[in-house]
């Protein structure tokens, strides 16, 4: 089982990741979720490009020339800044929330407009 | 009794999930016509070193550019939703 | 909401070191990991360690609002003029016009592995310049902000 570790690690962020958003009651801690969530999709993305044997794909002071894809990595940079300015975004809300409601318990939150 | 209904479902979600690194082969990839010219060719086309980088800003610098524009565009929602109204009144609606 | 004299007293030692190491990670993206992003996020590094040690008040004359979207948005100008310069010379947007000819990056590179040489690779440094630029500007106005809306409240 321990040639497939990164795929393994990817189902338990997974896991966690989706019990954190649907269970806790705290909106900073729902808002964490989805950030573990964006990290375990990112390195299933790095892990399908690995070619066993293989380095960097870099040529400066390279010991080898057999080297791992190199397009994945690429598709991770991008995705990667777009998970940045999702958690900006989404903690600017919870920061107006707290602002107006004057807490962040999404039971409370829910009952305070009427 | 409810708990270990939530327990039971993300057991069962979890070992579905396993299904994806016992039938997927981790060291070899499927198909990689484009790769192998990337590295073949991007010293001599793209005159660098770092393959990645080629790649990033070179053969597909169309989706850094959109990429940029994301990251602008989430500055400026930001930058929105800290403003400061005018004439007294708290919010737009009352 | 001042930090005690031994967070202010490292902040003060440690921003030089690492605004120089995310200079250098910017401007050798073409020959070691690294490039624009990577090295406009470790230059963020440096602004919010500084907006973190002091008050609001006291840094907001140091790093100021203005300074940081004008330089967010000379960096997305920069990006893009590097595309349309490609247009002017002849052939299709963001075209590497600058590789393998005689003129400011331009030195070709012998095949195979080999130590790098910082005057190749066209027009990729000058991308990579413009992108580091956008992303510290950015990343320190989300900072700025947020913190100014959070402590108008007061609690």
């Amino acid at each position: 089982m321990f040639w497939n570790l990164p795929l393994f690690a990817v189902v338990a962020l997974t896991v966690v990741g989706l019990a954190t958003i649907v269970l806790k009651k705290n909106l900073i801690k729902v808002f964490l979720g989805i950030t573990i969530l964006e990290s375990a999709v990112n390195l299933f993305l790095i892990s399908l490009g690995y070619r066993e044997g293989g380095i960097a794909p870099i040529y400066t002071n390279a010991p080898a020339t057999a080297m791992v894809l190199p397009t994945p990595q690429a598709l991770t940079l991008t995705s990667i800044v777009i998970g940045v300015a999702t958690s900006a975004l989404l903690l600017s809300f919870a920061i107006i929330i707290w602002k107006r409601y004057g807490s962040i318990d999404i039971d409370k939150i829910r009952r305070l407009k009427e | 009794m409810k708990k270990i209904l939530t327990a039971a479902i993300f057991l069962v979600l979890a070992a579905g999930l396993c299904t994806i690194p016992i039938f997927l082969t981790f060291g070899q990839p499927a198909a990689s016509d484009m790769d192998r010219y990337f590295i073949e060719q991007g010293q001599s086309q793209a005159a660098t070193n770092n393959i990645v980088t080629s790649i990033v800003f070179d053969y597909r610098g169309f989706d850094t550019l959109g990429e940029s524009i994301v990251l602008f565009t989430a500055v400026i929602g930001v930058g929105l939703m800290f403003r400061s109204l005018k004439g007294g009144e708290e919010y737009e609606d009352e | 909401m001042r930090m005690s004299k031994i967070v202010r007293t490292g902040a003060n030692l440690l921003y030089p070191f690492v605004i120089i190491f995310g200079l250098y990670v910017i401007m050798h993206g073409h020959l070691t990991p690294g490039g624009g992003f990577q090295g406009g996020a470790v230059v963020a590094t440096a602004a919010a360690l500084v907006i973190v040690a002091y008050s609001y008040e006291e840094v907001a004359d140091i790093v100021r609002k203005v300074v940081m979207k004008a330089q967010e948005s000379i960096g997305l100008l920069l990006f893009i003029g590097a595309g349309i310069a490609a247009l002017i010379v002849g052939g299709p947007f963001f075209y590497n016009f600058l590789a393998n000819s005689g003129l400011l990056f331009g030195m070709p590179v012998p095949p195979g592995p080999n130590p790098g040489d910082l005057n190749t690779a066209g027009v990729i440094p000058i991308m990579n310049v413009a992108v580091g630029i956008e992303v510290w500007g950015g990343l320190a106005i989300i900072l700025l902000y947020m913190l100014s809306g959070l402590e108008k409240e007061g609690s």
